[in-house]
């Protein structure tokens, strides 16, 4: 895994961009909004995780606008099925390749397994069954694309959405100031599993997210990836504004880039001076009715998260003792 | 199928439905959304492919000469603008 | 263990575990299974083939039914033979999956252990859980005893997987009156069924090689095309089940049909009845006749798709057709086979009057003389005209 290493850095190294894969495994013609920072992160995670892969993905944005028939924008063999099942089908997959592979009825290398689902599919309706893939210890990557609210019904609040976020379901008024509860921390409960490669990722930072994905397909058992994904309808911002604010969310810590290897956390892209939250704020029009006293809180609460962050980080003791299943048959 | 696909019988649909063309998505011109475009300045491009990254639709492709442009699928967002390094990119009105 | 079995020679064995060894045989590749009474004896047994080397599968203890459907669509699309199995709730948890199994026309094989349907809960054996899942555009039969159990599981992997059908199918067994009862059953040796039954050819796989895609969703103006697909599939399938069948028939000299009837001829009185009750309701018939009153019997065998010509040629001779339901359609005129067979009677000028009762709910027994009271009370209310739209046999109060 050390052979992937890690984009260290603020901004772009300038012409890596040329090295970087040219086949598009996520092609033009989805129907995406304009600017959409999702589309963005998918585009790079389908040439990250490799030609030879199967995806199983969740209801949700992506699947929307890349599958209706008889237009579909993957290139990868694909299914979706429904929308909080995404990790059971790939568990299906994972069992189906190996019973396949021991028979000797797979001709070529034994395909990758990638289940893709949103922030509703995954911290909420899709919460049981990636437990069960993660604790089963089945062979994929899980990617979350956490735009941070159910936007493909219309903006609705998930358990992702951060707090004070304004959403359909979670408006502020009168009684409100938006979302009430702070955003559930997958990362945490994915470590939780004693998993071998957790992560976060943005498309803030594509190269640090691409190999990432890199490292993840390459984990074997299971990883899970988290992915900020910016979105302009739903977070009422400016479209040619997705990827800056995705960079703001890490610069300000309200999505730190680490990643948890075997349970030591390792931040990925180092932020020397933080930047205020409401930088990060201000150019979101669901946060507009946010006032000194919340955006006050969410400046402490965010600090006190990274603080914890960079304690695990510098941490000599992992977040579990190191499961090292003994080969069985 | 030349038939148009709201036009297909039950018989001419594959079973299951499945798709067998991948990326068939091709076929739809996203491009028609925009109602600006990007526009590269050449003299100030430096060709690093920053804004071929960038690109949530895929809808930038570098040209013979290296230089970038946009193709059919450009929606307009602008992200490109905003991410250029030397700034070398401006948002003009479709048609202009 | 199914291998030193010969044919010919009948072992005692409960039927869950018959039912096991025909996965076996069948070579199952990937069994997603969640445990749920009582169906737990046939995925434990299974369990211990797969831990023993016994049976060459993935077995995927996943963390609910929803997930063990979901899972068996993944290792159906993957190119695995695919098993399952489920109750009751479980059944119920799986619902809107099972209609996307279908729909995806993955050949998926799952046994359901009949049970009632919570609430109140109850882990005893009606057929309440499948008949919610009625147009779920699965193939559905019934089975009567554990040589069909055995029988019919083996042969629902060769009709789903037939590329002229390409549909998941359900075999359907009486909760604990089958899954826990010892019977005899005539096992097959292994080159027998392999003979039978050849490896899995998937018409559509996940395959980087060929890669598709799997799942895409449908404007107004297809979905109504692609039910018709699906429609006709079910439909369709009716000719190669009826193979399967005979060809089975050839092979073991156990011959079925999509409707059985017993001792019908002449009979102008029937009862209809589906499942394990079957043979309850022959010492019935059996009794009527030595009685010397011609009453005869009809089990439906094959639910989905309804075999509309072989029911009106079984009732074609008599005047009153007795349907017992093992489920209740709450708030309606008619319990589910009961609207199911009036439905498929209401065309003809000439047909019998039906009557139906509700019987043997949530495990509640039925002995022989409980379908010779049905059949006195049905042949009086037929004659002065129902005084009710169906009947609920045996309810205190």
């Amino acid at each position: 895994m050390d052979k992937f290493g890690s984009a260290e850095s603020t901004k772009f190294d300038t012409y890596a961009s040329r090295m970087m894969p040219r086949e598009e495994y996520f092609t033009s013609g989805h129907r995406s909004c304009q600017g959409c920072g999702e589309a963005l992160a998918v585009r790079w995670v389908c040439k990250a995780i490799g030609k030879d892969t199967i995806i199983a993905h969740a209801t949700g944005c992506m699947e929307i606008v890349s599958s209706a028939i008889p237009q579909t924008a993957w290139l990868h063999p694909w299914i979706h099925v429904a929308f909080e099942n995404t990790s059971a089908v790939a568990s299906g997959i994972d069992a189906a390749l190996n019973i396949l592979e021991r028979k000797g009825k797979l001709k070529g290398p034994r395909p990758k397994v990638v289940a893709m689902g949103g922030d509703g599919g995954t911290s909420d309706i899709g919460l049981q069954a990636l437990s069960g893939a993660l604790e089963r210890g089945h062979n994929f990557t899980y990617v979350c694309w956490d735009n941070e609210a159910y936007m493909n019904t219309g903006i609705q609040r998930s358990s992702s959405t951060p707090f004070g976020a304004m959403t359909t379901t979670s408006p502020p008024g009168k009684k409100s100031i938006g979302q009430k509860t702070w955003k559930k921390d997958m990362v945490a409960i994915a470590v939780a599993h004693g998993i071998p490669y957790v992560a976060t990722a943005s498309p803030g930072y594509l190269f640090d997210l691409y190999f990432k994905i890199r490292k993840a397909v390459e984990t074997p058992g299971p990883a899970y990836v988290h992915v900020l994904s910016v979105c302009p309808t739903g977070w009422r911002s400016a479209t040619d504004l997705s990827v800056r604010l995705a960079r703001l969310a890490t610069e300000t810590a309200v999505f730190p880039l680490y990643e948890v290897v075997e349970g030591r956390h390792r931040l990925t892209v180092e932020v020397p001076k933080l930047r205020p939250v409401k930088d990060y704020l201000k150019p979101q029009g669901r946060f507009r009715h946010l006032r000194e006293p919340e955006i006050d809180f969410i400046q402490k609460q965010t600090l006190a998260n990274y603080e914890l962050l960079l304690q695990k980080c510098k941490s000599p003791f992992p977040e579990f003792a190191p499961i090292h299943l003994p080969q069985v048959g | 199928m030349s038939k148009s696909w709201d036009q297909w019988t039950w018989q001419e649909i594959e079973i299951g439905g499945v798709l067998t063309e991948p990326g068939s998505a091709r076929a739809y011109n996203t491009g028609d959304w925009r109602s600006s475009r990007p526009m590269w300045d050449k003299k100030r491009c430096i060709k690093c492919g920053i804004c071929w990254t960038v690109c949530p639709e895929a809808g930038i492709s570098e040209e013979p000469d290296g230089y970038f442009d946009m193709n059919t699928y450009c929606k307009g967002c602008g992200i490109c603008v905003k991410e250029c390094v030397t700034g070398c990119i401006s948002m003009v009105l479709e048609g202009e | 263990m199914a291998q030193k079995m010969t044919a010919g020679k009948r072992i005692g064995m409960e039927v869950s575990i018959a039912v096991s060894y025909a996965v076996q045989l069948s070579r199952a590749e990937a069994i997603a299974a969640y445990p749920i009474t009582p169906q737990t004896h046939i995925v434990e047994h299974l369990s211990s083939l797969v831990a023993n080397g016994e049976l060459e599968a993935e077995f995927i203890t996943v963390e609910s039914e929803h997930s063990a459907m979901s899972a068996s669509i993944g290792s159906a699309a993957a190119g695995a033979r695919t098993y399952t199995a489920t109750s009751s709730q479980g059944l119920a948890l799986m619902h809107e999956i099972l209609f996307i199994a279908s729909a995806m026309r993955f050949p998926i094989v799952m046994t359901v252990a009949n049970r009632a349907l919570s609430g109140p809960l109850s882990i005893w054996n009606d057929h309440g859980d499948i008949m919610a899942e009625r147009d779920i555009g699965w193939i559905q039969i019934f089975v009567e005893n554990g040589q069909e159990a055995f029988d019919h599981s083996i042969m629902a992997f060769k009709i789903a997987e037939d590329h002229r059908v390409l549909l998941p199918m359900i075999v359907n067994l009486d909760g604990f009156i089958l899954s826990h009862v010892v019977e005899a059953h005539e096992l097959l040796d292994q080159e027998t069924v392999d003979r039978f039954l050849p490896p899995l050819v998937p018409y559509h796989r996940l395959d980087p090689a060929k890669p598709v895609t799997m799942g895409a969703f449908a404007m107004p103006e297809l979905y109504t095309e692609m039910k018709m697909a699906h429609q006709m599939a079910l439909t369709n399938s009716y000719g190669p089940i009826l193979e399967v069948w005979r060809e089975w028939g050839a092979l073991t000299g156990r011959h079925y049909q999509p409707v059985e009837t017993y001792r019908t001829e002449g009979a102008k009185v029937l009862l209809l009845i589906m499942g394990s009750l079957g043979e309850v309701a022959e010492t019935a018939v059996d009794e009527l006749q030595a009685l010397g009153e011609p009453v005869g019997l009809v089990k439906l065998r094959l639910w989905r798709p309804f075999p509309f010509e072989e029911l009106r040629k079984a009732v074609a001779g008599a005047d009153l057709v007795l349907v017992c339901d093992r489920a209740l359609s709450l708030g309606g005129g008619a319990n589910p086979v009961l609207a199911e067979v009036r439905s498929a009677l209401y065309p003809l000028a000439v047909r019998p009057q039906v009557l139906g009762y509700t019987v043997g709910l949530g495990g509640r027994d039925v002995q022989p003389a409980d379908f010779i009271k049905m059949l006195r009370h049905g042949q009086a209310e037929a004659k002065q005209g129902p005084s009710q739209e169906f009947f609920m046999y045996g309810v205190r109060g």
